[in-house]
């Protein structure tokens, strides 16, 4: 049976959450799992010590570590990765390493796994439009989405062993650009609260942006309101052309719900609608639908959620 | 002077429906186009022509009815295009393989490509293809600019970043703020009367097949409410419901 080797998806200097969900999906594949965390501070590593389904752990440590540079991280993690089937995040970053790390062992890479079973792999194809079932011939690197697979449960107690690691680095950071504003990017939220052209103006995003503060949210856009609005920019834009998102909770409010928006967005676990328009499609693919104008329903649904804080 | 290459792609018009006939993707009545982020692999590929000189190739993987997509971008002003003849399945290894092999043996200084195909949404292909050739490589930058070296914006886990390139480099292309030129008349019809370079490549196996494509399951129909006063049941469902409050 083949070994699996999860690399450990890194927030802020931390162990994100979905690396659980990383563990979770190696154990569907089977053999001993080996989770190898890419840090410049070793004791970053002991928050997945419990997590049950590692066998090892290898902190790779290196400063190199603090700034993402493709090459360099790939022949790093490489070098202490022992031979198996990979798997990462398939956040933006990760699906770039693991593109890089299949292509350094001549091997194959299959992106955005969201179904896993008697080996083979399920990917959305076609921004989600359809979904494609692969099976493997020999060892690959696999990128899992996020918020699709159960977490592996706590009580383990996998050994952790520190390796220095270094790679060739050839790109270099000059500056760090500030966000325009303090608010989650979409690509990292768990809710995510967005606006379409049906809110007639940018100003009154603020809207949104009330209930995203009280709920931790993000808020993000649909290309219309995006290529409408100067001040909307290309950033908050989900969809096909902007970032595809998989949270947990996703409210569409003035967005009609066009193909390409649905591709950004589908997948997310809960979908709730408001919109005007009782045909609008993003309706087919609600969960909660709310046919009102925002004008309507927004303040009843920010003093709702206010009330449940 | 640089020796620019820019990969295209072919795939179906990101509007169109999707229909499966048994166990795969019928693509026989949608229409093809250019894969929306390669549009900006060649609005920065052309930028760089214009700052450093060098001539522009794009290059596509596929067979006869792939050629399209070159003529689109000759259009809008790339000045060389070459498809490898291949219009077998090729999975990730199989293809940057042979793209490297094109690449490496004829100078190229520098490769853009789209973030992704609009086709298989996966991004492989572009840091691959680095790693084959044993390039650095950037992915998903929303600018690029040859002031002070060559440097590009690109998101990192922790925001946007400026980050110093060294050539060679693959760089893979987002939207940003780039505004893509269009084909004007004279382009047209200088793409028309454009020949293919046409290349044939070695096939190597590929170890990832496909075993089936279907039609994502439907979801089950939600509740729908009328009128704005309903967003506090709406709210009370998420929390009772769908325990996500």
């Amino acid at each position: 049976m083949t070994d699996t080797i999860v690399i450990a998806e890194l927030n802020k200097g931390k162990i994100h959450s979905t690396t659980s969900e990383l563990v979770a999906a190696a154990g569907m594949i089977g053999g001993s799992c080996t989770v190898v965390v890419p840090c410049s501070d070793s004791s970053i590593a002991d928050s997945i010590s419990s997590t049950s389904g590692i066998d090892k752990i290898i902190v790779a440590k290196s400063d190199m570590f603090a700034s993402y540079d493709a090459s360099g991280w790939c022949s790093a993690i490489d070098s202490i990765s022992p031979s198996g089937i990979i798997i990462t995040s398939a956040s933006p970053q990760s699906k770039d390493l693991a593109a890089r790390l299949a292509a350094r062992r001549k091997i194959s890479v299959v992106q955005d796994v969201i179904a896993i079973e008697n080996g083979n792999l399920t990917s959305p194809i076609y921004s989600g439009k359809a979904m494609q079932t692969v099976s493997l011939n020999g060892d690959v690197v696999i990128s899992i989405r996020q918020n699709v697979f159960d977490a592996a449960p706590e009580g383990g107690s996998a050994e952790i062993s520190v390796m220095d690691a270094s790679g060739n680095v050839t790109t270099a950071v000059k500056e760090l650009i500030s966000r325009a504003s303090a608010r989650l990017d979409v690509s990292e939220a768990n809710i995510i609260i967005s606006g379409g052209r049906g809110m007639g103006s940018p100003e009154n995003f603020s809207h949104l942006e009330k209930i995203a503060d009280t709920l931790g949210a993000a808020v993000g856009a649909s290309r219309a309101a995006v290529d409408t609005w100067d001040d909307i920019p290309h950033s908050m834009q989900v969809g096909q052309t902007g970032k595809t998102v998989n949270p947990n909770l996703y409210i569409a409010v003035g967005i009609s719900g066009a193909i390409q928006h649905l591709a950004g967005m589908r997948s997310s676990k809960y979908i709730v609608a408001i919109n005007k328009d009782p045909d609008a499609p993003i309706f087919q693919h609600a969960d909660y639908g709310i046919v009102a104008t925002w004008e309507e329903a927004l303040p009843v649904l920010q003093s709702s959620l206010s009330a449940m804080m | 002077m640089a020796k620019i290459a820019v990969l295209v792609k072919q795939v179906p018009d990101t509007n169109s429906k999707i229909i499966v006939s048994g166990n795969s993707v019928d693509l026989s009545s949608v229409k093809m186009v250019m894969s929306p982020y390669d549009e900006f692999a060649v609005e920065n590929a052309l930028r760089h022509r214009e700052s450093s000189g060098g001539t522009v190739t794009a290059i596509t993987v596929g067979g006869a009815g792939s050629e399209k997509v070159l003529k689109d971008a000759k259009a809008i002003g790339v000045d060389e295009i070459v498809r490898i003849d291949c219009d077998s399945y090729l999975d990730s290894n199989a293809l940057q393989t042979i793209l490297c092999s094109m690449i490496s043996s004829e100078g190229f200084d520098i490769v853009y490509c789209g973030k992704s195909a609009a086709d298989t949404g996966a991004g492989s292909t572009g840091p691959g293809l680095a790693e084959h050739l044993g390039w650095s490589s950037v992915s998903n930058i929303t600018e690029s600019s040859f002031d002070d070296g060559f440097s590009v914006v690109a998101p990192l886990n922790d925001g946007n970043a400026v980050i110093g390139v060294n050539l060679p480099a693959v760089i893979s292309c987002d939207k940003g703020n780039t505004k893509v030129r269009k084909p004007n008349v004279k382009g047209i019809m200088q793409a028309k009367r454009a020949s293919v370079d046409v290349r044939s490549c070695e096939v190597p196996a590929s170890s990832v097949n496909v075993v089936s494509q279907s039609l994502p399951a439907a979801k089950p129909a939600g509740k729908k409410f009328e009128g704005g006063q309903n967003a506090s049941e709406v709210a009370r469902l998420l929390r009772d419901e769908a325990n996500i409050i």
